[in-house]
């Protein structure tokens, strides 16, 4: 909860920068570091202001060099601080991945228990914002594919307040993606009512026809889509996933048990992706129910393109009728 | 008022404003010309006879450690066992140096230097054993799990002290590492930091000469390791590290400048692997008979004892009573590790978060259910 209930008009980003200024407020243990989130409040201002409230020992800026970010974070965890680590790009964190993978992920399970690591690990991910090279991977089936981690991603103003307060206030080590398309996206933020629980999926749209089962940037293009689709006769779900780990099969299964037909939608790359496993749970879960196979609509197989051509990349409203219309209607 | 204080340096006669002249002289930082030795000196004569004792005595029942260790892997009571056979000094020392609220970050060469902090040897050996990840408990002990991946635990020590500092405690942490890690990116991003953070840490590089088979030749042609310090800005120490009294007093110092606000420092103790990397190397693959020789004339042990007895600091009943103890920690070790340790499946599934996922309550249903299956037949 906040400090001061209030609802306002705010983007993404600053909806992040508000649960952090309250959680720091909070608990003197939250303590930021990363890239010039100091004095500059980070490349997206996600961290504006906090240098000068809370000062440079708790909102520090540190050399340029990932693995030994996350790394200073393991021992100041370890003392019993709870740091909140900025990753300034997606592309940026993996010097870091040997630390998250190895000490970050497994230390719990390491010491049987006794040595919790409650570090939130901040990443901007995914792309179109016309980002040039190493700007705009979806890195997140690397962090969902390590046992030890909650990957969460919101998609929603009112989510990214409270899934960062929540993921902050977890004593797992989480991999907060955020997606950097939407920082400038707006809503009413209601601090009081933003309390988002990690692990579980919401429906952000409810329909008959068949579920878009998604999560973070691509939120809005399918809600975009299943509005396009009504023009086609189809009455779209659309699911968030919100937590990618915990992964909420309850919610999931209820929504395709209900509507029989589903697309997973993500822009990261489709083989091994998060898209994948999602499309084996469901098959796995709910074969009965289902009228057609589990389909993906995902970034292609390949490399992130320049940024002249990624919207060729990215899954965009037609991809996903295309995908909808192949859901064997016929039957 | 903040901990830190990172005020712009003064303006550079010549530069720019905001130009990064060198701002620190080197020379204070650059490490001792020849390795710090105290052993064969006149220095001896100024120690405590009770530190002088104490250390040997360790020495004598570490070595008695390292000799069981290998033997239990023979036995196939362990399933590894990097020896510290030969680097006994540092191993004795680092433990001696942190005080009870001081924290070490051991690699898995270390299990001397954790018994030293007070580990039951069946709990600091349960990694090596394959019974369990850490068999004791960091916080308890202040001493972090025995780290596999090179250096990876340096960046940790250099936060714990970094905390410490931030909450006014006076907490040191003390890193151990070999020569080998010192050419890991971890390496570097963890001096860096400490540097520039001025955290409380202490650095102990172990150079012994080999990572697995590789020389030191191969690894770095750096002046020498210790030299690494003054590119971070920190100074860099040298020392003989099989001579116990002398890692123990370069230890003791940094360990010492740490706690009093001086910031970090790196040790690079020249040593010797006297066994193979671990019981599954071959050792005479890589490196020669005569130069193995040499390091045992030059053995941790052996110069101790020759010198505390010269200095009339050690006699015949001292010698058997450290003898005696070694015996007995190796008998209970052989009796311990002996006996089958207590194995929990269930508890595969415990702490890999908080709370488990439901998925991994589905699956530890699953091998319980196998398991009760199983019991049945």
């Amino acid at each position: 909860m906040s400090l001061v209930t209030e609802t306002r008009t705010a983007t993404m980003a600053q909806a992040l920068n508000s649960a952090l200024r309250d959680t720091m407020r909070e608990d003197p243990t939250v303590h930021l570091l990363g890239e010039d989130v100091g004095q500059l409040g980070g490349v997206f201002r996600i961290t504006d202001g906090l240098a000068a409230e809370f000062g440079a020992d708790r909102c520090l800026d540190t050399p340029l060099a990932e693995a030994g970010i996350l790394g200073t974070a393991i021992g100041m965890a370890m003392y019993g601080l709870r740091p909140v680590v900025e990753m300034q790009f997606d592309a940026f964190a993996y010097p870091a991945m040997e630390q998250l993978v190895s000490h970050v992920a497994k230390m719990r399970n390491r010491t049987a228990g006794r040595l919790a690591l409650p570090i939130t690990v901040r990443v901007p991910y995914g792309g179109g914002i016309g980002g040039v090279e190493h700007h705009s991977d979806s890195s997140e089936a690397y962090y969902a594919s390590t046992p030890g981690l909650h990957v969460v991603t919101p998609a929603t103003v009112g989510d990214a307040y409270g899934l960062l307060r929540a993921s902050i206030a977890s004593d797992d080590p989480v991999v907060f993606l955020e997606p950097k398309r939407l920082y400038w996206s707006k809503d009413e933020l209601d601090t009081a009512a933003a309390v988002a629980p990690v692990g579980r999926a919401v429906l952000r749209r409810t329909g008959r026809s068949a579920v878009l089962i998604t999560y973070g940037p691509s939120l809005p293009v399918c809600l975009e889509a299943a509005e396009a689709a009504r023009a086609e006769g189809w009455d779209l779900a659309v699911l968030d996933l919100r937590s990618l780990v915990p992964f909420d099969d309850a919610t999931v299964c209820e929504v395709v048990r209900s509507v029989g037909r589903a697309v997973v939608v993500h822009e990261s790359t489709g083989f091994g992706g998060v898209g994948a496993e999602i499309a084996a749970r469901v098959t796995e879960r709910c074969f009965h129910h289902l009228a057609a196979p589990v389909l993906r609509v995902t970034g292609f197989d390949i490399p992130y393109p320049p940024p002249m051509l990624e919207h060729h990349h990215l899954p965009g409203v037609d991809r996903i009728l295309d995908a909808v219309a192949k859901l064997q209607w016929e039957a | 008022m903040t901990v830190l204080d990172h005020r712009p340096t003064a303006p550079v006669p010549g530069w720019l404003p905001g130009a990064t002249a060198p701002r620190t002289d080197p020379a204070p930082l650059l490490p001792d010309p020849a390795p710090v030795r105290v052993l064969g000196t006149p220095e001896l004569a100024g120690y405590r006879p009770a530190l002088l004792r104490e250390l040997y005595r360790r020495l004598v029942v570490g070595r008695r450690y390292n000799q069981q260790a290998t033997t239990l892997t023979k036995q196939g009571r362990l399933a590894v066992y990097p020896s510290s056979t030969g680097q006994e000094a540092c191993e004795v020392a680092a433990a001696m140096v942190l005080g009870e609220d001081d924290w070490l970050f051991p690699s898995y060469r270390d299990t001397l230097a954790v018994v030293g902090r007070g580990v039951d040897p069946l709990e600091a050996l349960t990694l090596l054993r394959g019974s369990a990840h850490t068999g004791y408990d960091p916080k308890a002990t202040r001493t972090a799990p025995l780290c596999t991946p090179l250096a990876t635990q340096a960046p940790h020590a250099v936060g714990l002290a970094h905390a410490a500092r931030l909450r006014g405690e006076p907490a040191v942490a003390l890193a151990m590492l070999g020569d080998g890690g010192t050419s890991e990116g971890d390496f570097h991003e963890a001096l860096n930091f400490a540097a520039v953070l001025k955290a409380p840490v202490v650095f102990l590089v172990q150079n012994n000469g080999y990572a697995i088979s590789v020389p030191l030749t191969k690894q770095s042609a750096a002046p020498s390791l210790a030299h690494k310090a003054v590119g971070y800005g920190m100074p860099g120490r040298l020392v003989d590290g099989n001579d116990a009294v002398a890692v123990h007093t370069v230890l003791a110092e940094a360990v010492e400048r740490a706690r009093s606000g001086g910031g970090p420092t790196l040790v690079e103790a020249l040593t010797y692997r006297l066994e193979a990397h671990t019981n599954a190397d071959d050792a005479t693959r890589y490196r020669q008979g005569e130069e193995v020789t040499a390091w045992q004339q030059h053995d941790p042990i052996l110069l101790m004892e020759r010198e505390l007895r010269a200095a009339g600091l050690l006699d015949d009943a001292a010698v058997a009573a450290a003898t005696a103890e070694g015996e007995q920690l190796a008998a209970r070790m052989r009796t311990e590790f002996h006996a089958e340790p207590t194995l929990d499946p269930a508890s595969l599934f415990a702490h890999v978060y908080a709370e488990p996922t439901s998925q991994l309550r589905e699956q530890a249903e699953q091998l319980a259910a196998e398991l009760a299956a199983e019991a049945e037949q």
